[in-house]
């Protein structure tokens, strides 16, 4: 044993000792978390749209005044004529441009009704979408608030309570999510690479050789690893709730089992991603590759899983991160307990023991 | 009393790293055609050494002239005419034997035909033409070193440059070596070969004893053993080590 | 130039010679592009609802198959508070929508009753449009009930995916026979450039992009410092070589490669999906070749000053996760905060992010895209330049 404490002792040292390293592995969460949390959201504020406005009358001046002061628009151009329409969504100036017909108010008072043309550029078309849709809503509400004057007329009013992030803060979906694919990416390329690395240099049948047994070289390898991230993570976690206010509802101890069980499965795809690279460029093209795009994609950091189509919802399954960012986010915003994340919990450990048996599996060989 | 054509000189040449002087003003010259020889024990300073003269690392000060031109302000110029074999083992293990030639020679600026036409005897020589399409990673280590150097004579430098060429190789390929050394020198090629098996100093034309950064004895391997009265160069070596401590 | 064309030889041949890593740059690239642009979509196509209708009245029936008539809001029905918070904690409902009792009593009486939404709000964006949809249902329910129509009117707020559609209150012709509720205002709204909504267009360059620069990024990037870590770059230095030489060397086979994939991912992009590309193809791969030198470029650059693998992919790592994510290929950059804008004036990936969509979607033509070409052009220079500079033949 006291021969396996030396040779964590000397994994570590290699890891201490690349300054550089050490500063990007603990500079990356930092950076990241800080700029993440506050730069990333899906929402759209402040738009660049266009006015063409063949009316300008009390109405129109009213509709344009609440569609850019609800926080969604920014005017980017006032335009008077059709043919100025095309040109400038295709210039990517503005998203969408809003066209009031002529007589607009005169209209709406002689035939009940004037007509509201929104023509947006729909190359984008998630934000043309939701652009759209906004200001759809915001004429809406206009029309509503009209219809409220009328006497004897109290329409059915939603009160809605947004549970577990009143503010809708982008954060809260980012943090969770950027810890996922930080920590998984981390995890995986130090320990496939360091691995290869030993394989490179040939000095992995030096350790082979060794009185260690095989178990304790990798866990030797890895065990500095946990170290590393599972640090990382407590600083992620601190960042999102100290600069974003995230609260942690649950037990901060299932949240501290849960980052581990997280990073050691990570660790472990690492180890079975050193089985079948013999170079550190494969380990990390590898490690690259098959993470960094499915993570970020079928995890749910950004894209709702529901809004894809059932083949990507299954294969989001697949995907360990996936849980990983549910169990957070039911830890930490909502306050469950461990009986709304076990089934979470037993399929990561499920995978975590996959790829253990596979690594095991592969590494046999090698030995003969 | 020499009339032969100065090619390396040296001339206080320093190297420091901090505050550890690895070269303490080594002043040597190497003859055109001459088998040099720069012993030592690990660490004595002989690879810095041998790195400042290709052009590799800059001195601290010093005048040094290789091949007619200043370390200092030619390197590339003393680049064209050397050739390198360094201490780590650097041919690509991914190509074939082949692919190496051609690339070594082909940054060196040989023609595609004299690259085929060299390499095709070169091959044969080292009785490796039916493994030109072999990796260098198949081949066993002797029969890489022998490589290593044929590629770092290629191109025919006036000077080539061996960083302990026979670390970790059996003694009979090391005689076999030492004949590839030979014969260069013979087409008139200087050597000037780092190591520390004292034995392949006898095969020297001349040498210089370093220890700890410092020039200690410089002169053919004959008169080094009579001016100290020793049997062999390793004699010399022992006594001049016991000296500094 | 001789000399160049020796290393891009070796270059090539130390490439094709990997059989783990061809199939990795070659074949995954194009199978996770059309893969995964199927994921990247905000558009809320299910939303799970649960009711809990403590009225169950006929007004409040009528709510529900409102909700129930949305091709948006897959409903479950609960019984009690209890439920409805537990499909909350367990993501089993995305919504819930609560009528308490006494709901249609208070309509009658008063002409007008509260209703309650309760969302899941950890994702916000998701969480807003819900509010919106749902919103403008039991808003359209609202009036429609006030003007004294009840009949089952298909769901106002509208599939937004159709061209033309009409997305305001209230819809001429009613089968209830009761008066038609004319809205004041008639919204109507029409896409440009892409009618049918298909987000895959837009995200095809997106992820098109990312991947071809892992591809280029790393190979680059690992390059010298694996000629560092095996000591052959020793026996490269010792050679006359010229710095600019050894640097267009490694760049140009990378570069080649890059090209090579993004065509290739760009022609599955048109075959299999109908990828647009109504500008000039020549300006596509101009601005490509730009964007190229750039991240090749910053590769190169990392590569010559780091000193192991380890250390360079993490670096690289770090840089193209902040580069990717801030560039707007997945969310827009305009609700960015205005200091991030201006940090984001360093990112290679907007300027051709922006420029690329434009000529491939729209056909924007060289005059448009003057700007970011420049730019990728004089960073791309830079960048190399500044490789060259500190890549060191001689050590100090």
């Amino acid at each position: 044993m006291n021969r396996f404490f030396g040779f964590v002792g000397k994994e570590s040292l290699h890891i201490i000792r690349d300054l550089r390293t050490m500063m990007i592995l603990f500079g990356i969460p930092v950076v990241q978390i800080l700029l993440f949390g506050y730069v990333l959201t899906n929402e759209i504020k402040d738009a660049d749209i266009a006015i063409l406005d063949h009316s300008r009358d009390v109405v129109t001046s009213e509709i344009t005044a609440k569609l850019l002061s609800s926080g969604y628009f920014r005017l980017a151009a006032d335009i008077s004529s059709t043919d100025e329409v095309e040109p400038l969504l295709r210039s990517g100036r503005v998203r969408q441009v809003i066209i009031f017909e002529p007589m607009f108010a005169a209209r709406m008072v002689r035939e009940g009704s004037a007509a509201v043309q929104i023509v947006a550029d729909g190359s984008d078309a998630n934000a043309a979408n939701m652009v759209v849709s906004y200001a759809t809503a915001v004429i809406g509400d206009y029309v509503s608030g009209m219809q409220e004057m009328r006497p004897g007329v109290a329409p059915v009013r939603a009160e809605t309570r947004m549970l577990f992030n009143e503010e809708l803060k982008s954060a809260f979906t980012f943090v969770p999510g950027t810890m996922a694919l930080i920590l998984m990416i981390l995890s995986a390329m130090m320990t496939s690479v360091s691995i290869a690395r030993e394989k490179e240099k040939g000095t992995m049948e030096v350790l082979l050789v060794s009185p260690l047994r095989p178990v304790q070289i990798v866990l030797g390898k890895v065990l500095p690893y946990v170290v590393l991230a599972f640090l990382n993570a407590v600083i992620i976690i601190v960042l999102g709730v100290l600069v974003f206010d995230m609260p942690v509802m649950g037990s901060t101890a299932l949240l501290m089992g849960v980052t581990l069980l997280y990073i050691s499965l990570s660790l472990s795809m690492g180890i079975m991603i050193s089985t079948m690279a013999r170079t550190q460029q494969t380990a990390i093209f590898i490690s690259m590759f098959m993470l960094l795009l499915p993570v970020m994609l079928l995890s749910g950091f950004i894209f709702p899983i529901s809004s894809m189509p059932l083949i990507l919802q299954w294969m989001s399954k697949l995907i360990p991160a996936t849980y990983f960012i549910v169990i957070i986010q039911n830890l930490m915003l909502k306050g469950a307990g461990i009986g709304f994340v076990w089934v979470e919990m037993v399929v990561l450990a499920g995978m975590m023991l996959l790829f253990i048996v596979v690594s095991v599996l592969k590494f046999k060989p090698r030995l003969e | 009393m020499d009339s032969r054509e100065v090619v390396i000189e040296a001339r206080d040449m320093v190297k420091r790293f901090g505050s550890f002087t690895a070269n303490d003003r080594l002043n040597f010259h190497v003859y055109r055609g001459e088998i040099f020889g720069l012993l030592g024990a690990n660490g004595a300073g002989k690879t810095t050494a041998l790195k400042i003269l290709c052009g590799l690392s800059k001195p601290t000060s010093g005048e040094i002239r290789v091949a007619g031109y200043s370390v200092r302000h030619n390197p590339n110029q003393i680049k064209r005419n050397i050739g390198y074999m360094s201490q780590k083992f650097s041919l690509y293990e991914d190509l074939t034997i082949l692919e190496n030639i051609r690339f070594f020679a082909g940054i060196y600026g040989m023609r595609r035909r004299e690259i085929r036409k060299r390499s095709a005897t070169m091959l044969k020589k080292l009785g490796l033409e039916h493994a030109a399409g072999r990796l260098i990673a198949d081949l066993p280590t002797g029969w890489r070193q022998k490589l290593a150097f044929s590629i770092a004579i290629f191109h025919d430098p006036q000077i080539v440059f061996l960083d302990e060429p026979t670390g970790g190789v059996d003694p009979i390929t090391r005689r076999q070596f030492w004949e590839m050394i030979y014969e260069a020198a013979s087409r008139g090629i200087t050597v000037f070969v780092t190591t520390h098996y004292m034995d392949e100093a006898e095969y020297c034309d001349r040498v210089t004893i370093m220890t700890d950064g410092q020039i200690m004895a410089i002169g053919s391997p004959a008169e080094l053993k009579s001016a100290y009265k020793a049997e062999s160069i390793d004699e010399v070596f022992r006594m001049l080590a016991r000296n500094i401590e | 130039m001789r000399t160049i064309l020796f290393i891009l030889q070796k270059e090539f041949l130390q490439v094709f010679r990997n059989r783990t890593m061809l199939p990795m740059i070659l074949l995954m690239p194009v199978v996770q592009l059309l893969v995964l642009v199927n994921a990247a979509t905000f558009e809320l196509k299910s939303i799970d609802m649960a009711v809990l209708d403590s009225d169950r009245s006929l007004m409040s029936h009528e709510l529900v198959s409102r909700f129930e008539g949305s091709p948006y809001f897959k409903l479950t029905h609960l019984l009690s508070q209890g439920a409805a918070e537990a499909a909350l904690y367990d993501n089993s409902a995305d919504v819930v929508l609560v009528i308490p009792g006494g709901f249609e009593r208070t309509m009658v009486r008063e002409g007008g009753a509260p209703v309650q939404l309760l969302i899941n709000a950890i994702d916000g964006m998701a969480a807003g449009l819900i509010d919106l949809y749902a919103g403008n249902i039991i808003a359209e329910y609202g009036s429609d009930m006030a003007l004294g129509g009840s009949g089952d009117s298909p769901a106002g707020f509208g599939g937004l995916s159709q061209p033309d559609e009409t997305i305001g209150q209230g819809k001429p012709d009613r089968p209830g026979g009761l008066k038609p509720a004319l809205s004041p205002i008639e919204v109507t709204h029409r896409f440009l450039f892409n009618p049918t909504l298909k987000y895959t267009i837009y995200m095809l360059p997106g992820i098109l992009v990312i991947l071809v620069t892992i591809v280029g990024m790393f190979l680059t990037a690992i390059n010298i410092v694996r000629e560092k870590e095996q000591g052959t770059i020793e026996q490269i230095n010792a050679t006359p070589i010229l710095k600019y030489q050894f640097i267009t060397g490694k760049l140009i086979p990378f570069l080649i490669i890059a090209l090579f994939e993004f065509a290739l991912g760009l022609l599955a992009a048109y075959l299999l999906f109908d990828m647009p590309v109504l500008g000039s193809l020549w300006l596509v791969f101009l601005i490509t070749f730009a964007f190229l030198l750039v991240a090749l470029g910053l590769g190169l650059l990392l590569s010559a000053i780091s000193s192991n693998q380890q250390q360079v992919s993490f670096t690289i790592f770090f840089f193209l996760l902040l580069f990717i994510l801030m560039s707007g290929i997945f969310t827009p950059t305009e609700s960015m905060p205005e200091w991030a804008q201006r940090i984001n004036i360093i990112n290679p990936f907007k300027y051709y992010m922006r420029a690329l969509r434009m000529i491939l979607l729209k056909g924007a033509g060289i005059v448009d895209v003057t700007r970011d070409l420049l730019f990728l052009g004089i960073y791309g220079s830079i960048a190399l330049g500044v490789a060259v500079w500190r890549y060191r033949k001689v050590r100090a």
